[in-house]
């Protein structure tokens, strides 16, 4: 049989590889074998434009028990235990269909880990989408995430954590990589090897449907504008199947029956029996002979071709020892999943495929396994990168002194801030209260600010006279101002309050609450943390798990950005006081057959081979996923990294939330003001320019052991790593986190902005008493690491050298409004005023104990003020107590909450 | 002090229960599948978490079918304590040991979080330890977590002093806030949040260890 070239080219296979199949098998295949092949040798299945880069990354260390190559890593946890991880990108079907392509990615990943005899404890993903504006966003954001949370929900397993982008670069290829990790029995690890003949070979779970033909071809090709024609090409996911696959397959593990298993994930029946039956070659004999007619089928009339190549979810493959099978299919029968002996093992070293009563294939697992093309594609040099030079930028001042006869000066300060600049985008104004009845108020705005934007300000100014003002001197000028110096157009903390509500560092609450992360009652640190802590089941251990990359690093040097990803994981990872263990990778990139898409591959896999190398952080497992790519448009490099780490007492761990009131803030690591590459510039001033941060990988590493070592021995309260938005960024964090405010002083005299919004490596913030702050400071001065005071928690507001003042409840409405507002549904009500009592009667309603004063505070029914004491408080820090209230009245006051302010106490 | 955790096909709270029972027990729980038609002796059943038969058609509506259920029914009328959570709940209406129904949640998505509750009725074993008006903070996750019942079930439910938990934060719409209801004896409740996922300060508190315990105390 000859195939014409558009069956060939509709299988994914160039005409050269045609002719090496040709060669290979010494013969022309007929369909079904070409469709097997096809598969066999796409870019999914056989990492062909990958393979031999992989080979240069770390995969050996003490505690690795199995490495790549097998469905996931196996690392040693100590007391015969292992924890089994890898993490899978989903990529194409969920840009397709975003609820099932992302639901199916869980299920595929889950089954990866629990086909090598682990239970899956804890979930993770990495996901990009395009920018937040664009159409699509909305949609595969909230399919995405649904159906992570649908699935991984129902299979009772926690979602403890990962991390959200969004970048236009995704907009028509958007990423969603899932993490499993598993914990076994090191005596009760199953691989897929079928060594031996006269086995029989099973199959359980799911029925085999039409669904998802060719997805592995499909993730291994380009997209166009008729790609959403493809979704039929989707898996459906079925997570009540999944879950008694699993239930099932760990009972069946426990006895002694499986020789090997295999999950059928991309192109299912077929990569499941060539590569558990090239296992069985490779230790000795091995080969598969299958009969087709007793698969369990979910539709009358299905081809063998359907059956080979169909992805339908849910389904495994597993060689038995002789004689077990019906001690096995008990077990599957009590679950409710089908079971069937559909053909036995050999030593032929072929896959002989029956249906109907002939051979419809016969091929040697030889060349479907190990002769597919090892291409070293060609790839650019990577040029160098220059370092940014600090970006100056025009701005406006004006000045206005005021000196009072009487009257209340900060209300004059702030009711003038307020009318004629709050809320104008690049203008910023604070108050400098220079003795009793002067103040001097100093506004900024960017040149690209409406003309105007002072007039309104300056008349105003001038116009207080009945207020009380004695007298009112006013100034305006243009200067050139460097952005590493101000922000603009903004103070330092207008500029913290826009970064702190953008996308990329927004809260992820919404997302978050859509999984289940407490199910299996094992989750010490869920989501919103530097890593996820989970409790080694009946034990005092613990696995931290994080997952971490900077696209916009590797872009602009994807060495450094590949070092990058794995420091700060390795840093997340000790954040919580783990030892690093090993990671495991997404490699996701765009078309390969570009040497400069091949080039930022070759340099982010040499990038993190060297930081694996020096972090002692071996490479377990991985996945790549290349082709993302629309029209000729391609994703930023972004090889996303998941990393495991161990503590041994899950109690001696770090929170980034835990620091208390008069607590100092401490910054470890060296703080340059690194500018090249940050949020800070490219979302604030649109500039993506220069060198990204170097990373200094010993520095890495005396800095993550020294954290370490101090959550282990010292008072340390809270630990945050610093990375996107800098020290303020994450500083922010911590305070909005423990619901206390902060009294910052800026350590640096020039360069301001830099040193707050730079993005330096290998740094951390932590929190400690202050009376033990120089002690802490002395120990790592010991350690060889920099550290430096940076202030005191407590108060309800961040006050950046004593006079720039951001209030705590603000930030946090800001930071939290972000990712909901887009859902919220846009119909404009009046707000009506409404009486004190009612609300009164709606805070007794919902806390019937609470003692309420309200007070009208501009005498017109519209502006009030509650102080609310109730024993609901009891135990909830600031920010808590507020977010309490606001839920227990959302959706009963509407627009109005914003309106009201609230005073909380507990009563005790 | 005996006690049994009913396992549906995917109720995934099952080993959560388990370890909270073993905790406030010192014993073993009997952890007892749906298709047994037997239940062994217990002084408190729970019927756990999940998603049984992966929620389909109606949460709860399949396993409230399943064989053990009619033992867990004659038991809960012979008056011992039935604690049903989340799934657990939903079976329990669906079976009609409870009055109202679980729909979806108000705001459509799935909810997973730390919220606060109030001790409403504490006239069952349940809730006889805590004081009228006390607050608790246990985890919710669910998704169909809206309770709804008619204007005189509702009605009915609240003079009779059945209501055994409120949300201070309606996190799901449910009528009258209401988050656990007990039976008209009080020996059975129904509660959507998770007081077994909060049994160590390890884990985010310890009001679920304190309300198994006083659970159990008011058992025995």
């Amino acid at each position: 049989m000859t195939h014409s070239p558009d069956t060939i080219a509709e299988h994914g296979l160039k005409p050269e590889e045609y002719d090496r199949l040709v060669s290979s098998l010494g013969r022309e295949p007929n369909l079904l074998e070409l469709g097997i092949f096809s598969v066999m040798w796409s870019e999914h299945c056989s990492y062909k434009s990958s393979r031999r880069h992989l080979a240069k990354l770390p995969t050996k260390g003490e505690r690795v028990i199995h490495g790549p190559g097998e469905n996931a890593g196996v690392v040693d946890i100590g007391d015969g235990q292992a924890v089994i991880f890898k993490m899978e990108s989903h990529n194409h079907p969920s840009f397709i269909e975003p609820y099932q392509g992302a639901a199916t990615g869980v299920g595929g990943i889950m089954r990866d880990v629990f086909t090598m005899g682990a239970r899956p404890v804890a979930m993770m993903n990495a996901l990009r989408f395009g920018s937040i504006d664009h159409p699509k966003t909305k949609r595969l954001l909230s399919g995405v995430v649904a159906g992570i949370g649908g699935y991984g929900n129902c299979m009772g397993v926690p979602t403890v954590g990962g991390e959200t982008n969004f970048d236009p670069a995704y907009d028509d290829n958007i990423l969603v990589n899932a993490m499993c990790v598993g914990i076994a029995d090191q005596d009760k690890i199953f691989l897929s090897a079928a060594e031996g003949a006269g086995n029989p070979v099973v199959y359980v779970g799911s029925k085999t449907g039409r669904d998802g033909i060719h997805g592995a071809t499909m993730a291994s090709a380009e997209f166009d504008e008729a790609s959403e024609e493809k979704r039929p090409t989707v898996q459906v996911g079925d997570p009540f199947t999944e879950k008694l696959l699993l239930e099932a397959c760990l009972e069946l593990m426990a006895k002694d029956a499986i020789l090997a298993i295999q999950d059928m994930g991309a192109a299912g029946l077929t990569s499941s029996s060539v590569e558990m039956a090239a296992g069985g070659i490779a230790a000795g004999a091995g080969g598969f002979d299958m009969n087709l007619d007793n698969v369990p089928q979910r539709e009358e009339g299905m081809t063998p071709y359907e059956m080979m190549l169909s992805e339908s979810q849910e389904r495994m493959l597993m060689v038995l020892k002789p004689g077990r099978e019906d001690e096995a299919r008990a077990i599957f029968d009590k679950w409710g999943v089908d079971f069937a002996v559909i053909g036995e093992t050999t030593d032929s070293g072929k896959l002989v495929i029956r249906h109907g009563g002939e051979v419809v294939a016969d091929l040697p697992v030889g060349p479907l396994a190990d002769e597919a093309p090892n291409y070293d594609r060609a790839h650019t040099a990577l040029p160098d990168v220059p370092a940014l030079e600090d970006p100056k930028v025009v701005v406006r001042e004006a000045e206005v002194r005021l000196t009072l006869k009487d009257g209340d000066l900060d209300a004059v300060t702030s009711a003038l801030i307020e009318e004629t600049l709050a809320g104008r985008a690049d203008v910023a104004g604070i108050g400098i209260t220079e003795g009793k009845r002067q103040v001097t108020i100093l506004a900024r705005a960017s040149i690209d600010a409406a003309s105007d934007v002072f007039d309104a300000f300056l008349s105003a100014a001038r116009n207080l006279g009945e207020t009380g003002v004695a007298e009112v001197e006013t100034e305006e000028e243009e200067t050139t101002v460097s952005l590493a110096d101000t922000p603009s157009g903004d103070t330092m903390l207008t500029a913290l309050a826009r970064m702190m509500a953008l996308p990329d560092l927004c809260s992820r609450a919404w997302i978050w609450s859509q999984y289940d992360h407490t199910v299996m009652g094992d989750t010490v640190q869920g989501p919103g943390g530097d890593a996820a802590l989970v409790r080694v089941h009946g034990t005092d251990k613990a696995l931290a798990i994080s997952t971490d990359v900077t696209p916009r690093y590797c872009l602009a040097d994807p060495r450094m950005g590949g070092k990058q990803a794995v420091a700060e994981s390795y840093r997340n990872l000790c954040a919580v006081g783990a030892e690093p263990l090993a990671i495991t990778n997404c490699l996701n990139f765009a078309n390969p057959e570009k040497p400069e898409i091949m080039a930022q591959f070759v340099g982010c896999l040499e990038g993190m081979a060297e930081a694996c190398e020096a972090l002692s952080t071996p490479v377990v497992s991985g996945n790549v996923s290349l082709y993302n790519e629309t029209s000729g448009k391609g994703i930023p490099p972004t090889p996303a990294i998941g990393a495991v780490g161990l503590l041994q007492d899950a109690k001696a761990s770090a929170r980034m939330d835990g620091a208390r009131a008069g607590d100092a803030l401490i910054a470890l690591g060296v703080t340059r003001g690194w500018l090249g590459q940050s949020l800070y510039l490219r979302d604030l001033f649109a500039l993506t320019e220069g060198a990204p941060p170097p990373v200094d990988l010993a520095a890495e590493r005396k800095a993550g052991e020294l954290v370490r070592k101090l959550i282990g021995t010292s008072p340390v309260t809270a630990v945050h790593d610093v990375s996107d938005g800098g020290i303020l960024v994450a500083a922010a964090e911590m305070a909005l986190g423990c619901g206390e405010g902060l009294a910052l002083t800026t350590p640096v005299k020039e360069r301001r902005a830099a040193y707050w919004f730079g993005e330096d490596q290998g740094r951390y913030l932590i929190a400690v008493p202050a009376a033990e702050a120089d002690n802490v400071v002395l120990k790592c001065a010991m350690g060889g690491v920099q550290a430096s005071r940076l202030g005191v928690f407590g108060g309800d507001a961040i006050v950046l050298d004593g006079r720039d003042r951001l209030d705590l409840l603000t930030l946090h409405r800001l930071h939290e409004d972000t990712l909901p507002s887009l859902f919220e549904t846009t119909e404009e009500t009046e707000p009506m005023p409404m009486a004190a009592d009612d609300i009164r009667t709606l805070i007794l309603d919902a806390m019937p104990d609470a003692e309420v004063e309200i007070t009208d505070l501009a005498g017109d029914g519209d502006h009030y003020k509650a102080r609310i004491v109730s024993s609901a408080f009891d135990g909830l820090n600031r920010v808590q107590q507020h977010q309490l209230v606001y839920k227990a009245l959302k959706g009963r006051m509407g627009g109005e909450l914003h309106a009201l302010a609230l005073e909380t106490a507990p009563k005790d | 002090m005996q006690t049994a955790v009913i396992v549906h096909p995917a109720a995934n709270c099952d080993r959560d229960a388990q370890v909270a029972l073993r905790a406030a027990t010192g014993n073993e729980p009997a952890m007892v599948w749906h298709a047994e038609t037997e239940l062994p002796q217990a002084d408190l059943i729970v019927v756990p978490g999940g998603f049984s038969y992966g929620d389909y058609l109606r949460s709860g509506a399949m396993a409230a079918r399943s064989p053990i259920m009619g033992e867990v029914a004659k038991r809960a009328g012979d008056g011992v304590p039935v604690l049903g959570i989340c799934n657990g709940f939903q079976i329990l209406t669906e079976a009609g040991l409870l009055p109202g129904a679980l729909l979806r949640n108000a705001h459509i998505d799935f909810v997973c979080g730390m919220r606060t509750l109030r001790v409403d009725s504490t006239d069952s074993p349940f809730t006889r330890g805590y004081e009228s008006g006390a607050y608790v903070r246990f985890p919710v996750a669910h998704h169909d977590g809206n309770f709804e019942a008619d204007e005189e079930t509702l009605n009915r439910i609240e003079g009779e002093g059945r209501v055994a938990f409120r949300y201070v934060e309606n996190v799901n719409g449910s009528a009258r806030a209401i988050a656990g209801v007990l039976n008209e004896k009080g020996n059975v409740l129904g509660m959507m949040p998770h007081p077994e996922r909060v049994i160590s300060p390890l884990l985010g508190g310890e009001d679920g260890a304190v309300f198994f315990r006083q659970l159990i105390e008011a058992i025995q």
